[in-house]
Formats: C-alpha cells, structure tokens, sequence
C-alpha cells in the first residue's frame, strides 16, 4: 500500500512540476547556445531585466521597512486598541486574495490619467500609471503581507518580556529594537525579503495592467515573456523564462537551506 | 518611607485588578507580596516598575512621586519569572546590557561584570548563552543583570515560579542572604507561602486585588485580621457550629458566627496523653494518612470533623478508634468582627499542671 | 529628558507614516475599486455583470476553478500524507519541490504548460490520438490552475498531521480497527480543517488567476475566456466599468474565502 503511495506521489511530481521546469530548459536551447544567449542579450531584454531588477530592490527596500515596522505595531503596540488591531490584521492578507490583474486595475482606476489625481500628479510632471512608480506600487500591493506574515509569528512568539527587561535597563526604542529585538526577528525577515523577491520577479498581471507594457520603457521580464509568446518568438521567451525559473528556484534553494541550517 | 503607594486602582477591561491599595515600605526591607493567582500582586509590582500604568493613586519613592517616569529612569531592578534573559547575548553581554545603556566607561563595565558573577557564584560561566544554563543559573543571570545598574530598589514577579522544587529551597535561602548581604530595598511576588514566610521579612496578603492584612509572617500567623488571611496560611478546617464544642459554648452569644480551627490548634491522643483532660471530648478517627514525618489524622467530634497532625513518637491511631479531643483555640469570624477565642475549659482546670 | 522628547518626535512620525502607508495601499485602493463599480449606479454594476460574455467568463472560471480544487484536495491530500508519514530517499527533495509554484512566475508556468501541451509535444499527441485537444481548450486551463494551486492542500495539511498524537491512533488499533477504518474514522477528520481551508485558499487562487491562464487558454469568449483575463480585455479596451464590475464581483467572493478560512483557522486554535 506504502508503495503505491510513495510512487503514485512522485508520478504527480515528476508530471506536474518536474516535467514543466524540464520542459523550459529544454526550450531555450532549442537553437543551441546562441539562440539562448541571443534571446538574453537583445536589447529589450536587457532593458527588461534591468526593469524587474529596480523594481525587486525598491519593493523589497519599501515594504521591508514598513513591512517590519508594521508587524511590531500589530504585535506590540500598545497604542491601538485590540479591536483595530484585529481589522487591521485581517486586511493585512487582502492582498493575498486579490487577483493580480484586479490589482493593476485598482491603481489605474485611483491614479490613472484620466483621474483627479493622476491628471495632477500628470502636470506636475510625475507619471505614475505607464511608468515605473505605477510598477512599484503595483507591486508593494501585492508583495505587502510577505514580510509582515513572516515577522509577526516570530514576534508573538517570544513575548515582550525581554523588551521590558531591557527598558527597566534604561533602554530606550531605538537602543531596544536594534539590540533586542532585531537579532531575534533577523531570520524571519530574511525569509520575508527572499519571498518578497521571488514574487517581485514573478509578477505578471498587476504590472502588465499598470504598465502597458511598452517596449523599452515598461517592460519587466515577465511581461516581455508574455509578449515574446504572443509574438510567436518562443526560444527567445523560453530564454529569459529560464533565467527567471533559476532565479525563483535558486531563491527557494536558499530559503531552503537557510532553514535547515538554523534547525541544526 | 522608601517606597509609598497611596490609593491605587487598576482596571482591566471590566476587570478590577487592584483596588485601593495603600502601603509603606522602608529602605532596606524586604516585602514578600502573597496571595493566589490573579489576585492582584503582580498588577502591582508591574505598576511599581512603570510596566504598566495605574488608573487612579500614587506611587512614591523616598517621597517622590514617579507616576510619570518611565520604566527606563526608576533605577528599578527587575526579576521576571521566566527570566527575560536575552537569548541570543551571553551571560557577560546580558549582564552588562544595562552599564552599556548607561554608557558606563569600559573598563568599569567588566569589573562589575567580574564583581556581579563572583557574587552570584557564575564564574567561568561568562561566555555561556542562556540555552546552555539550567533555571537556576538562568535565574541567577537575571538576578546579576538586574542588579549590575546598582538599582535603588528590586523588584522580583515569582522568581522561583518555573524552577524545581529542590533547586527552588537552595536558590531562596541564596536570595535571602544575598538581599541581606546588599541591603536594598526588596519586593516580591509569590503564591506560595513557604517562600513568603521563608525569604520575607514582613509579608503583605493581597487577595482580589486588596491588602489584607500587611506584618511579619508570625504576626500574621498569630493576628489575622480577616477571614481570608486566616484560612491563607496554613491548612484550616471550616466549622460552621463552633459552640457545640466543649470550651467554646460561649460562642452561641453570637449568631452567625463562624469557626477556622488550624490543624496545630487541635491535640488528639489516647486519655492518659492528656494532662488538661477535662477540657477534652470524645471523638472517633475517620482516616489516618502518614506524610513522611507525621501522622495527619482526621476525627470525627460530633458533627464536625477536624485535622491534626500527630508526632510519630506517639502510639499509632487506626480509623475507628475511639479518641480524646482537644481543641486548644479557634479563630471566629463574622461579618462584623473577627478574633482568636481560646478554649475556656483549659483555664478552668482545677489541677493545671503546666509542664 | 531630551532622550524622551527625541524619543516622541521619531515614534510619532513612524506612526503615523507607517499607518499612511498602510491606509493608502491597501484600504484606498479597494474602497476605490468598488466605489468605482458602483460610479455609476446600482443598476450599471448589475448591467455589466449580466453581459453574456461577462457572466459567462465567471461561469467557466467557477467550474474550472472547482474541477482543479477537486483534483489538488485529492492529490493534495496524497501528497501531504506520502510526505509526512513515510519516510523515502528523496523526500525531503520534494518536499522543496512543493513551493515551486509559489516560487515561479506566473508568465513562466504559463509558457511550460504551452510547451508542455501543445499539439507538438508528447502529452499533446497523445491527447490527440485520444481525440482530445488541451492547448487552447478546458483542459489547459485546469492544468495551469492546478499546477499554481498545488502547494495550497498540501501545505495546509501537512501540520495537522505533524500535530496528530501517535496514540489516537495506536488507542484505535488497540480497540480493534483497522488501518483503513483508523483511517477514515481517526486520521481523516483530523485532515478535514486543513483539507477544506487548503481548497478554499486554492479555489480562491484559481478564480483569481492571470499568468498562467492567458498565455495556455485561448482566450475565446464564452468558451475559453476566464474571468481574469475577461477583465483585462476589458481594461485593454478602454472599459473600465466593466472590467471593476467583474472585478467586484471576485473580490468579494475573495474576501469571504478569506474570512471563513479565518474563521476556521481561529476556531481550531481555539479549541
């Protein structure tokens, strides 16, 4: 019976998620090294990878610090009262329901050209909807309950026990977060800006929505894949598709090992 | 007076945690706070630290009132039950957090580290993580760190709460001495009245969220001024109907009274052990169970059924022995007033011989 | 003194900056979006909701959302059993392997099922001999929506069978059962929690997925055009009312998942 299990599982894997990943890199060497490097260095990928690079520092920089801040007043704060703390957590995982495309189309619908704002923040010379800051917004909407899920287990976990201890020492918050409480939350937020990365290179539908997409101007990687595919270009979509399927995958190695070396 | 409290109130939600508290503490004393869990006295001590703050009252210290500092400026040593030890800082790190906060000069730093260690008996200890202690060194960590600042005042929430039994009598003869030693000025939290008539030197029972009674444990043993306090300490029988004993008939002149008969008020024993036997009843022995260094017997007098202990040395009692009884006082109480009341027939013997 | 002061200043502004960020990402744009649907009245929203093709979308990506959360409870299920319960070379290997799709891009995933299941591929000959096509129909969608959600049953499980006392079970085989009949009587009820939130997460995630789906689907209208990418033509094609109707209408369905998954979760903790 054991068996059967054991081997139906892995049929399941090798199918459903060996396979694929196989499959893509297969695809980019479809016309050998040259069509693989050719697909990666043309200058719209290029561009592209640039943009997605941006994108990933700015969001992971953005959401990591309001990310952490935002978990220490939901677990500690003792300014908000229980009942807006239990809304405001509930919200927190908003945007986990929330279709990608949804999102993008929420920040056209709030700051897009045709609205008060857009149109304002339009004249004053600041794009922000079929530009990068659309981008980045999209994205720290979708990638915001990450970190946050990440930091606050951990922060609930240990108590606020060894932050008193530390104020009844003299210590003040910033001589008490960074002493105290930041080695102790350290790890969780490493996990949180690696997931945090990973879904920033892996974003497709908000940034396709808020971006339009242009060529050399708002195109992230995953968007050109989309194009690339669209275009029938397929090796040369499979390229960067496997540049970003190594990405994701070796961040995931990373977590991975990160955990088991704090387990031993 | 080194530490005064004066009318303090704290509310939880819908719940009154301490009400009106008022009490004096003098330098160098020693408090023990006593009472069951959810009574109030950790409520208090955390107000004391400015951990939390108080609804309504005062808190002094020499004088001075520090509603308004916060817990990093009272000069507050702080003991917490699970030792709040900074898990990731070794020993020397943990106890010198507090110096370096206070940007006390290097060098100064290691020598109280050195002094703080010796005086806890942790050296060679000094680079160890907490993990890698057991609780009473853990414990005895936290006594360091709390200590190195040179605090004016200790404050201690049931620091023997989460340690072994065993390691708990050494640890609490430790403190003693070492309070002692230092002469600063010491509360503590605890359930258990052992460690509060053991380390303290007078004792406060706070019971939901009230100081009872405030003395040194013996002045609360022999006194207590409410029914609380007296069933509190020690073990004591409940006796509605304490006038059907013989000696205490005078109690019927008060109605509604009520009777905590303490198991070492109580003497029970074959006749020829009785020297005042005519202040002794009947009774009949319900259960005997032995506790390693005596008897606990429960009799039967009457109605009521009492407990006592009894010495090994004495002839060995079995359930349905006939015995002599005699109950040397009672603690009466009711809604207006409370006292101790000896047993008349004891004085009334016409041949006292008083050994 | 000063350190206090200082103190205040600093807690002050990262309060209230923090809380601002909070508010305008997350709380503006979804009252925006749904303010929007309802710009133009009532009757509007309900307008765009019933267009065919509109309603037809939600219909299809309901159906297929649901045969894919069917598939993945039941592989799921296995799956999350298999690894915590046996011990094999390799299981910790494919223990990673389930946070893959969690970990690739969306577009990416949509670009291997397209390799994967084309005519040309191995799989789509075959399909084809059986006489069934995949790209471009039913069947990919539901293979992109399975591949995106099959971490969600597995890992919502998995826990509730770490937390499981060996002794439930060796006490069932003590008074007579079977291994089958602890099963179903012992085992799988202690499952169920994690089984339904893991499907409801994972239906959820189906209704709401883009990447994967658009570039496998086809996209035909009233046949192969799910809802999200419905919403995306809408957008493309300047009509934003119809896009946010639709959009309402997932969100909403989204946020109630979400808050019975809640709901489920605080009511075993509690227990």
């Amino acid at each position: 019976m054991k068996a059967l299990w054991i081997t139906l599982t892995f049929i399941v894997f090798a199918v459903l998620l060996g396979a694929p990943v196989v499959r893509i890199a297969y695809g980019a060497w479809d016309e050998g090294w040259s069509g693989f490097s050719e697909g990666l260095t043309r200058p719209e990928a290029v561009h592209a990878l640039m943009m997605t690079g941006l994108i990933v520092v700015i969001v992971t920089l953005i959401n990591g610090l309001f990310g952490v801040m935002l978990a220490l007043y939901l677990v500690r704060a003792k300014w908000l009262g229980p009942q807006v703390k239990r809304i405001m957590n509930s919200i927190v995982d908003l945007p986990f329901a929330v279709s990608p495309v949804i999102g993008g189309l929420m920040i056209v619908l709030l700051l897009g050209p045709d609205t008060a704002l857009g149109s304002l923040l339009d004249q004053a010379g600041v794009k922000i909807v079929y530009a990068l800051p659309g981008m980045v917004i999209a994205t720290l909407f979708v990638t915001f309950p990450l970190i946050i899920r990440e930091v606050m287990p951990v922060l609930q976990e240990i108590g606020d026990q060894q932050e008193e201890a530390a104020h009844l020492l003299g210590a003040y918050g910033w001589t008490t977060f960074w002493r105290v409480t930041w080695p102790s939350i350290r790890w969780s937020v490493v996990y949180g800006v690696v997931l945090t990365v990973a879904r920033t290179l892996g974003e497709f539908g908000a940034v396709l929505v808020v971006s339009g997409n242009i060529l050399f101007k708002t195109q992230t990687a995953t968007t050109l894949v989309y194009e690339d595919v669209e275009n029938f270009n397929l090796t040369a979509a499979n390229a960067v598709a496997l540049v970003l399927a190594a990405c994701s995958v070796g961040l995931l190695l990373f977590m991975e090992w990160a955990k088991s070396r704090r387990a031993s | 007076m080194h530490v005064e409290v004066r009318g303090l109130n704290k509310k939880f939600g819908d719940f009154q945690a301490v009400r009106n508290v008022e009490f004096a503490i003098g330098k160098g004393q020693l408090i023990g706070l006593l009472g069951p869990s959810g009574g109030g006295k950790t409520s208090i001590l955390r107000m004391l630290a400015g951990l939390e703050k108080p609804d309504t009252g005062d808190i002094l210290f020499h004088g001075r009132r520090v509603n308004d500092l916060p817990p990093q400026e009272r000069g507050i040593g702080f003991v917490f039950q699970n030792y709040a030890l900074f898990k990731h800082m070794t020993v020397a790190q943990n106890i010198a957090f507090g110096l370096e906060v206070k940007k006390w000069p290097k060098p100064k730093i290691k020598e109280r580290i050195a002094e703080l260690v010796e005086l806890t008996g942790l050296a060679g200890f000094e680079k160890r993580y907490p993990h890698q202690l057991s609780g009473g060194q853990r414990q005895r960590v936290a006594f360091a760190r709390a200590l190195a600042p040179e605090p004016q005042l200790l404050l201690l929430d049931e620091p023997f709460a989460a340690i072994d039994a065993k390691i708990r009598h050494e640890l609490r003869s430790w403190l003693r001495e070492m309070i002692d030693r230092l002469g600063i000025t010491s509360i503590f939290v605890t359930h258990d009245q052992d460690e509060a008539i053991e380390v303290a030197d007078e004792i406060m029972i706070i019971n939901k969220g009230q100081v009872e009674q405030k003395g040194t444990p013996w002045e609360i043993y022999q006194n207590p001024q409410t029914p609380f306090v007296a069933s509190f300490i020690g073990e004591s029988t409940v006796v509605e109907n304490i006038a059907s004993l013989r000696g205490f008939e005078d109690a019927a002149s008060w109605p509604g009274t009520r009777a905590l008969i303490r198991p070492e008020y109580v003497e029970v024993g074959q006749e020829n052990e009785f020297i005042l036997l005519s202040a002794t009843e009947r009774g009949r022995v319900s259960h005997v169970h032995f506790r390693g260094s005596e008897w606990l017997v429960e009799v039967q007098v009457g109605q009521i059924k009492l407990v006592t202990y009894r010495s090994l040395e004495k002839s060995v009692l079995k359930p349905g022995d006939e015995v002599r009884v005699l109950v040397h006082r009672a603690y009466l109480f009711n809604d207006n007033d409370n006292w101790v009341m000896e047993n008349k027939l004891k004085q009334e013997d016409p041949l006292p011989v008083h050994i | 003194m000063t350190n206090m002061l200082q103190n205040r200043w600093w807690s002050w502004g990262f309060r209230s900056a923090v809380l601002l960020y909070f508010v305008l990402l997350i709380v503006f744009p979804i009252v925006g979006i749904y303010g929007q649907s309802l710009s133009n009245g009532w009757s509007a929203l309900v307008a765009n909701l019933t267009e065919p093709i509109a309603w037809k979308a939600v219909i299809l990506t309901a159906k297929l959302a649901l045969v894919a959360t069917v598939v993945n409870a039941l592989i799921g299920t296995m799956a999350g059993w298999v690894l915590i319960r046996y011990r094999f070379p390799g299981r910790s290997l494919l223990n990673s392997m389930v946070d893959l799709p969690f970990a690739l891009p969306t577009a990416v995933v949509g670009l291997m099922m397209l390799l994967l299941l084309g005519p040309r591929s191995e799989i789509g000959k075959w399909a084809d001999s059986l006489g069934y096509t995949i790209l471009f129909h039913e069947p990919a969608i539901v293979v992109a929506m399975v591949f995106v959600t099959f971490p969600f049953v597995i890992r919502a499980v998995q826990p509730l069978l770490e937390e499981l006392d060996a002794s439930e079970e060796e006490a069932a085989y003590t008074l007579g059962a079977s291994k089958a009949k602890t099963f179903f009587r012992v085992i799988l009820p202690a499952m169920a929690p994690g089984i339904v939130s893991g499907s409801m997460l994972a239906f959820s995630r189906a209704l709401a997925e883009f990447g994967a789906v658009v570039l496998v689907a086809g996209n035909i209208p009233g046949r192969t055009l799910v809802a999200s990418v419905y919403i995306f033509g809408q957008i493309e094609s300047d009509n934003p009312a119809g896009a946010a109707a639709v959009s309402v209408l997932l969100l909403t369905f989204s946020f109630i998942v979400l808050w019975i998954v809640n709901v489920v979760q605080t009511r075993r903790t509690g227990r």
